[in-house]
């Protein structure tokens, strides 16, 4: 009986061993998959690129000529809208995410907390495409008619800030497509922000408290400092955000090939190049410096990734290495 | 009282002040955005629009064969992104541990994850598009489900971690094979999350235009064939936007406020899901 | 074996039976996909719309521009292109295409300036040539006070609008800039896309239609439907005779008249800066793209037999929204050229006489 018994559980377990072995490879296939995906893209970006790539060389970065009749393409300009764009993008975004993070932690009372919390949380909700009609819509406008004219009547004269409201108030542009993106990636760095100060242990914030520190000087002397890792997460979460957007900066970034130290100037973005001129990109040079742009903009996004990594590495490593 | 805990007084006051109006800042442009949205939509929120396809400059209209079409497309994607995602995850959670296959595989995934949408609709472009020799809706399906993917296999992985271990060697006490505790404890209980990481990735793609338009294109007519270039919600308002016609900005703005409802409603519902499952555990 | 919960089972059924039925829907109806110049769009669309109605095929047309309409039907991603910019007889051969006019129109400035009414502003080539070259940057400079002695012009910096995508009506727009101005010629040149030295740049006719109506002080080019759709201000522009004409199907039709079609060969024909008192400086016609040797040759056909429609039953629709038809002596001569040129894979003309859509 004994015998009997063995063989029977014998033949299940066999059966079940293989099924194992099916699902673990059926997991393992589909978490390889992504780096397929990955390694594809990297692949199918620099072949098309690599005409581009070839025939203009590392001069490609620092070209600001895009001539599609004469077959001059650097990529200068996109690049150049991409950075200041991202760059406005987070000179905004940061200093209201932190208030937004605070005032969600600690000034705002406990019934008023989840229903803004939720109200922020939306914002990242808004598909980007509503963000770009809105901004060429009703933004664009209030900006020509009110607050470009009241920039360059401040600042239009003086002698650094004023290289930046030159220019007829258009409502477009790298202003707007700055001020756009900022709003944008608000909630991203406010919902880690606000998730990584609540981990802050509260003996840390009541010995400050004990010895008589303002709520302002616990946020800014204690919380900040425990979380900063978390906090630089969040940053380069939204500018990695902020970088690779195509449709609300398309609307209102002014589709121009043209380098200009003033905010009110259109310029251009990587995606918005792409988005405008990949399906008429007529002759294979034109598409593959396109695609060779398309590289370009992930090679910025990996690298900016890989420095968030590398710095919360650091900065974790350092801190237990404290403590 | 000294000076000195005046000021300090002062700036802490103005800071948390500060805090208040920042706050303020922010949802100032959430209502005036949704203000917007909703005004302007409105105006065409009728039967035709729901009925009727996308119309010729100055005709009426609607948006039907784009409604169709978005949900047709991301439900594709859905359908194709969930699975192969769930399984990443569970691969990440379950099997791969802290193993350098694993780590890099998250690391990538992180990439794809913050991926501009643009770079995968030429990816699929290049190797689907140009293959099969014309656009269509499968294509942008895909390109919408390789959108999703990182989103699903992260929140999954996450997920899955946060049950309990105890959990899970019950399971295998029992007698259990690893994959039949993967699949009827782990999943079971770690199932609100996941579920909210699908609706969360679903949100995502609701919303993309740059990625179909080198993909799915969009279609005058309507069209339920997949491998036909399908209207689309996002690329329907990219062009009408554009456009000078009257006719065509209302349609834009209806269709960006169905957008926005549907994105907002399935994000609602999934941070309700997740907050549920975080606080099971 | 209960792997999955029953509600998930259950989701994934509904899923599948949602697919199975959305893929059966295949063959609901034909369509024919084109793509390219957003110069014709309005009328192509409309003619899209009526041939639905009459016949029940799809003519699904996505208006990207000139060069996505050159593009995709060389990357063979849709049934036929359409462009401004006619290609040259080598670029149809090395591509293995043949071109065809479908319908005229002309390309006009349209411009955004306090206390100007549609046709009151006077313009000569080479001073827009000027506007857009850079060189004239203010609506109160000499040149335009000359040209416009009874309006009053405002001090106020020009917005130039122009083309960011590939497109034919910035092909016909430079072709005529490029004409009557050598420094244009020689700084910007004719071209689908090209490099502006000043302005804005908005995507295909409807963008740069939408700027000039946003942006106070700005001047661009569109095609005239465009224009007129939109009640925009135009201007009058100076011909080769010296007579200031304002752009209708008149003068759309005057400097259609002296076209020789016959005498072109692959019809590579523009009609900028035609000869002719009533003529449109800038009037140009569209073309359409297809392979000579047609794989899929029943595609073909319902192709043509759109076109052929358009050609004896469109004329109206096109008046309506100012467009020229092309005559009959010229769609006679494009029909017979879609019987001698198109070939099925196995050399068979795809398109007999029968087929035309009388």
């Amino acid at each position: 009986m004994n015998i009997a018994h063995s063989h029977i559980s014998d033949a299940i377990s066999g059966r079940q061993r293989l099924m194992d072995r099916f699902f673990q490879a059926l997991t393992t296939g589909s978490a390889w998959l992504v780096l397929v995906i990955l390694g594809g893209i990297i692949v199918s970006l620099f072949a098309g690129g690599w005409q581009a790539l070839v025939a203009f060389g590392p001069g490609f970065l620092v070209n600001d000529d895009w001539n599609p009749v004469t077959e001059q393409f650097g990529a200068l300009v996109p690049i150049y809208g991409t950075l200041v764009s991202s760059l406005i993008a987070l000179l905004i975004a940061v200093p209201i995410s932190f208030g937004i993070a605070v005032f969600l932690t600690e000034v705002a009372p406990g019934w008023m907390r989840r229903p803004i919390g939720t109200a922020v949380e939306l914002l990242a909700a808004i598909p980007s495409i509503i963000y770009g009609m809105w901004g060429l819509f009703v933004f664009a406008p209030v900006l020509s008619n009110h607050v470009q004219p009241w920039l360059q009547a401040q600042f239009g004269d003086s002698a650094l800030v004023g290289a930046l409201f030159q220019g007829a108030p258009l409502g477009i542009g790298m202003l707007p497509a700055g001020i756009i993106l900022g709003i944008m990636i608000i909630p991203f760095i406010t919902a880690l922000m606000r998730d990584v100060f609540l981990t802050t242990p509260k003996f840390l914030k009541e010995s400050a408290y004990g010895v008589g520190a303002t709520q302002w000087e616990v946020i800014w002397n204690v919380v900040l400092p425990y979380t900063r890792v978390g906090a630089v997460g969040g940053i380069f979460l939204g500018l990695g955000r902020a970088l690779g957007e195509t449709m609300a900066v398309t609307f209102v970034i002014g589709n121009t090939h043209r380098l200009s130290a003033s905010l009110f100037e259109p310029g251009n973005s990587i995606a918005s190049t792409l988005a405008n001129e990949f399906n008429e990109a007529v002759g294979d040079m034109h598409t593959s410096a396109l695609i060779a742009l398309g590289l370009v903009l992930f090679m910025i996004t990996f690298i900016v990734l890989a420095l968030a990594k590398l710095l919360l590495l650091g900065l974790e490593s350092r801190d237990s290495a404290k403590s | 009282m000294d000076l000195r805990y005046l000021r300090r007084r002062t700036v802490n006051i103005v800071n948390l002040t500060g805090s208040l109006l920042a706050t303020g800042f922010g949802l100032i442009w959430l209502f005036w955005i949704l203000w917007t949205t909703l005004s302007y939509g409105v105006a065409a929120f009728d039967w035709n629009l729901f009925h009727l396809d996308t119309p010729a400059p100055g005709a009426t209209g609607g948006l039907a064969n784009a409604i169709v079409g978005s949900l047709i497309m991301v439900g594709l994607a859905t359908v194709i992104g969930t699975p192969v995602g769930i399984l990443a995850g569970t691969y990440l959670a379950e099997y791969g541990g802290r193993s350098w296959v694993a780590g890099t595989i998250r690391f990538i995934n992180d990439i794809l994850l913050s991926a501009p949408s643009i770079i995968i609709g030429l990816f699929v472009y290049e190797m689907v598009v140009i293959h099969m020799g014309h656009f269509s809706a499968l294509a942008g399906a895909i390109a919408l489900a390789i959108i999703m993917l990182p989103v699903v296999i992260r929140t999954t992985e996450e997920m899955l971690r946060l049950v309990p271990n105890p959990l899970r060697e019950a399971a295998l006490a029992l007698g259990a094979p690893r994959w039949k505790m993967i699949s009827l404890v782990a999943y079971r209980a770690a199932l609100s999350g996941i579920l909210t990481g699908v609706l969360l990735a679903v949100a995502r793609i609701a919303g993309e235009t740059a990625p179909l338009l080198f993909t799915a294109l969009s279609n005058q007519f309507w069209s339920t064939d997949l491998l036909q270039p399908m209207a689309n919600l996002p690329v329907v308002i990219f062009q009408f936007a554009m456009s000078p016609y009257p006719e065509w900005h209302t349609l834009a703005w209806a269709g960006s406020l169905l957008i926005t409802l549907s994105v907002l409603a399935l994000s609602i519902l999934a941070r309700t899901l997740l907050r549920k499952a975080r606080l099971e555990h | 074996m209960r792997i999955f919960s029953k509600r998930f089972k259950a989701t994934v059924t509904a899923a599948a039976m949602a697919l199975g039925l959305a893929a059966g829907f295949t063959h609901a109806a034909d369509t024919i996909n084109g793509a390219g110049a957003t110069f014709p769009y309005p009328i192509y669309a409309k003619w899209a719309e009526a041939y639905k109605a009459k016949t029940g095929v799809n003519m699904n047309y996505q208006s990207i521009g000139s060069g996505g309409g050159i593009k995709q039907i060389t990357a063979k991603t849709v049934d036929f292109g359409a462009s401004d910019a006619p290609l040259t007889v080598e670029k149809l051969n090395e591509i293995g295409l043949m071109q065809f006019p479908m319908v005229m129109g002309g390309v006009v400035p349209v411009l955004n300036l306090e206390g100007v009414k549609p046709g009151e502003l006077k313009l000569t080539g080479a001073v827009l040539a000027d506007i857009y070259l850079g060189k004239i940057t203010n609506w109160d400079d000499a040149a335009l006070k000359q040209l416009n002695p009874g309006l009053k012009l405002p001090n106020g910096k020009i917005t130039v609008v122009a083309r960011a995508d590939g497109s034919g009506t910035t092909f016909i727009f430079t072709h005529y800039l490029s004409g009557v101005s050598p420094g244009f010629k020689e700084k910007i040149g004719n071209n689908t896309s090209v490099a502006w030295p000043t302005g804005v740049s908005g995507k295909g006719n409807e963008g740069v239609a939408s700027y000039v109506q946003r942006l106070k002080g700005s001047i661009g080019y569109v095609e005239y439907a465009y224009a007129l759709q939109n009640k925009m201000t135009y201007a009058q522009l100076q011909n080769k005779s010296g007579q200031f004409v304002k752009p209708d199907s008149e003068s759309f039709q005057a400097a259609a008249a002296g076209a020789d079609w016959k005498g072109t060969p692959g019809f590579n024909l523009m009609l900028t800066d035609q000869p002719g008192a009533k003529s449109w400086p800038i009037t140009g016609a569209t073309f359409i793209l297809v392979y000579k040797k047609q794989e899929k040759a029943e595609t073909a056909r319902q192709v043509l037999k759109f076109f052929s429609w358009a050609y004896h039953h469109g004329d109206k629709l096109a008046e309506q929204l100012d467009y020229v038809p092309m005559p009959a002596s010229v769609v006679k001569l494009v029909e017979e050229t879609w019987k001698k040129e198109i070939k099925d894979a196995g050399g068979k003309a795809v398109w007999t006489d029968s087929m035309v859509q009388k």
